[in-house]
């Protein structure tokens, strides 16, 4: 589905990701892990093509798309749901979700997407008249996520989806993130809090200052004393 | 009370003028948070080629102002292309001072090619010269015509903000770009679609402007640009209600000024208007500090 080659991305002199490679297979959860600061936004920023690399590659279901624009990574089925959220604040809920199915015409179908996103997060079907600036930080969070779902992705990046939210929301989002993912979506998991990462994901990946340090399954990363010390607390 | 009434009536004309060009002003701003003194030139632009259609090409006050729009439009997108574009991310200040390059080569070209000299739109004919009186109140087809215009165009440009696509497109990018991005927005096209739709909204007030006020030069742009944008910040700059309603209230307040008052002072008491709203309301009428749940 998804596969980066000795990607290096810098920003000006700075070098954030140091010749990566990973690779995302259909219907996976991967989920890339570290301390801030690790690269692990830039490299999703990479993929998602809103920052270019300086060299290596990016392929999308076997095609090169390290040169595409953002847009035709959406077209060819990859959605991200940024740090942070970045819903449009000054739109109801209902014009964030149309907005993310911009590129789509299929009136009948986007209105059955909307039935859907809201059925995975039925908050939203109560406030879709609300301006989105006025939802909570974990409602936010669902939105960004359902908006993201609008375009139909084939594989779906999360940056951080738990930043700032309550252990029970967490836990929400997690399980959410999951039926996502049951239901046929790939995704690649970006994530400060490694204990529910590693729980939902099948494989992870560990980053230390832009580089992948670790690899393998979640569960045997999990055992890992290394990433037990590291990123476990214990 | 008459006095009044006619004073209100000319104010809204004025407005109107002052109005199209803010929301040029307040579009772009929101969309790429830059303040385009060049803006004030297209209107300048717009007023001469309506000027050459009525004159050299004989055309007509409407297809004269549909063609100053388009061309105007034209104007806007190949500046933002050739002279913004490059610096997209580049500091501000190095946009803000590309910009007021592009306002002097626009004033100073444009008076190379038609020279310096004032000249007189063409005395309208037909129904363009009837007035009619109410009460005391004059109110002349030239003001109506105004007006209308002004008000349909704002119409217009309400609907595509609001319903099209490309409108919706705008309002994403102006709120958050990396976002917009994400959704599949080209946001290169989507600020030129901005620039287009401000340009054209200049170049008609262009027009409109020398229609009322009879000449045009190459330099008429500075002052009223400078009003139209302290219309939009008064508004709230980035709203386009607010350009709209700013635009009216500048075009009032100056016209009373000049009724009631001493018209030496009028635009200085714009300008105190702004250092007004700046000190009190610095995010403009309309404008709120919208705080951020998180």
């Amino acid at each position: 589905m998804l596969e980066l080659r000795d990607l290096n991305v810098h920003y000006d002199m700075i070098h954030a990701i140091k010749g990566i490679s990973l690779e995302v297979k259909q219907g996976e959860i991967v989920t890339l892990i570290g301390a801030n600061g690790a690269g692990k936004t830039t490299t999703l920023r990479t993929i998602a093509g809103l920052k270019k690399p300086s060299s290596g590659s990016v392929l999308l279901k076997g095609q090169d798309i390290t040169a595409a624009t953002p847009r035709q990574r959406v077209q060819m089925g990859a959605a991200m749901v940024p740090e942070g959220r970045h819903v449009f604040t000054g739109m109801t809920v209902q014009e964030n979700l149309e907005m993310g199915a911009f590129l789509r015409r299929d009136k009948r179908a986007i209105a059955d997407d909307m039935e859907m996103v809201c059925d995975y997060f039925p908050i939203l079907r109560s406030r879709r008249k609300q301006l989105a600036g006025t939802l909570s930080g974990g409602e936010q969070q669902m939105l960004a996520m359902a908006r993201a779902l609008m375009s139909r992705p084939e594989i779906l990046l999360l940056d951080e989806p738990s930043m700032g939210l309550s252990p029970l929301l967490v836990s929400e989002i997690f399980s959410i993130i999951r039926t996502i993912n049951e239901a046929g979506t790939t995704i690649l998991l970006v994530e400060q809090n490694a204990g529910m990462a590693l729980q939902v994901a099948s494989r992870a990946y560990v980053m230390e200052t832009g580089s992948i340090v670790l690899s393998g399954s979640g569960e045997a990363l999990m055992e890992s004393d290394e990433i037990r010390k590291a990123y476990l607390g214990g | 009370m008459e006095v009044l009434l006619q004073q209100l009536v000319n104010g809204l004309s004025l407005g109107s003028i002052y109005a199209l060009v803010a929301l040029g002003y307040t579009m772009v701003y929101g969309i790429i948070k830059l303040i385009n003194f060049a803006h004030c030139d297209i209107y300048m632009i717009g007023a001469y080629l309506g000027y050459f259609c009525m004159t050299s090409l004989g055309l007509s006050f409407f297809p004269s102002l549909l063609i100053a729009m388009a061309g105007s439009m034209v104007l806007g997108v190949l500046i933002e292309k050739i002279a913004y574009k490059p610096l997209r991310n580049a500091a501000r200040i190095s946009l803000l001072i590309t910009a007021i390059g592009m306002s002097l080569f626009l004033e100073y070209g444009t008076m190379f090619f038609v020279s310096p000299k004032v000249r007189t739109y063409p005395a309208l004919s037909g129904f363009m010269t009837k007035s009619f009186h109410l009460g005391n109140v004059l109110i002349t087809m030239q003001q109506i015509v105004i007006l209308a215009t002004t008000v349909v165009l704002m119409l217009a440009l309400q609907y595509i903000v609001r319903y099209t696509r490309s409108g919706k497109a705008m309002r994403a990018v102006a709120l958050d770009k990396d976002a917009a991005q994400l959704m599949g927005i080209d946001v290169d096209r989507t600020i030129s679609i901005t620039f287009a739709i401000g340009s054209a909204l200049a170049g008609a007030a262009g027009v409109l402007v020398g229609v009322y006020y009879n000449t045009i030069n190459p330099l008429m742009g500075a002052t009223p640009g400078l009003k139209a944008f302290v219309a939009a910040v008064f508004g709230g700059i980035g709203l386009i209600p607010g350009a709209m309603l700013g635009g009216y209230f500048i075009g009032i307040v100056e016209v009373l000024v000049a009724g009631y008052g001493n018209s030496m002072y009028r635009d200085a008491v714009v300008f105190a208007i702004l250092i007004l709203i700046l000190i009190l309301k610095p995010a403009g009428l309309l404008g709120k500090n919208v705080g951020e749940k998180v």
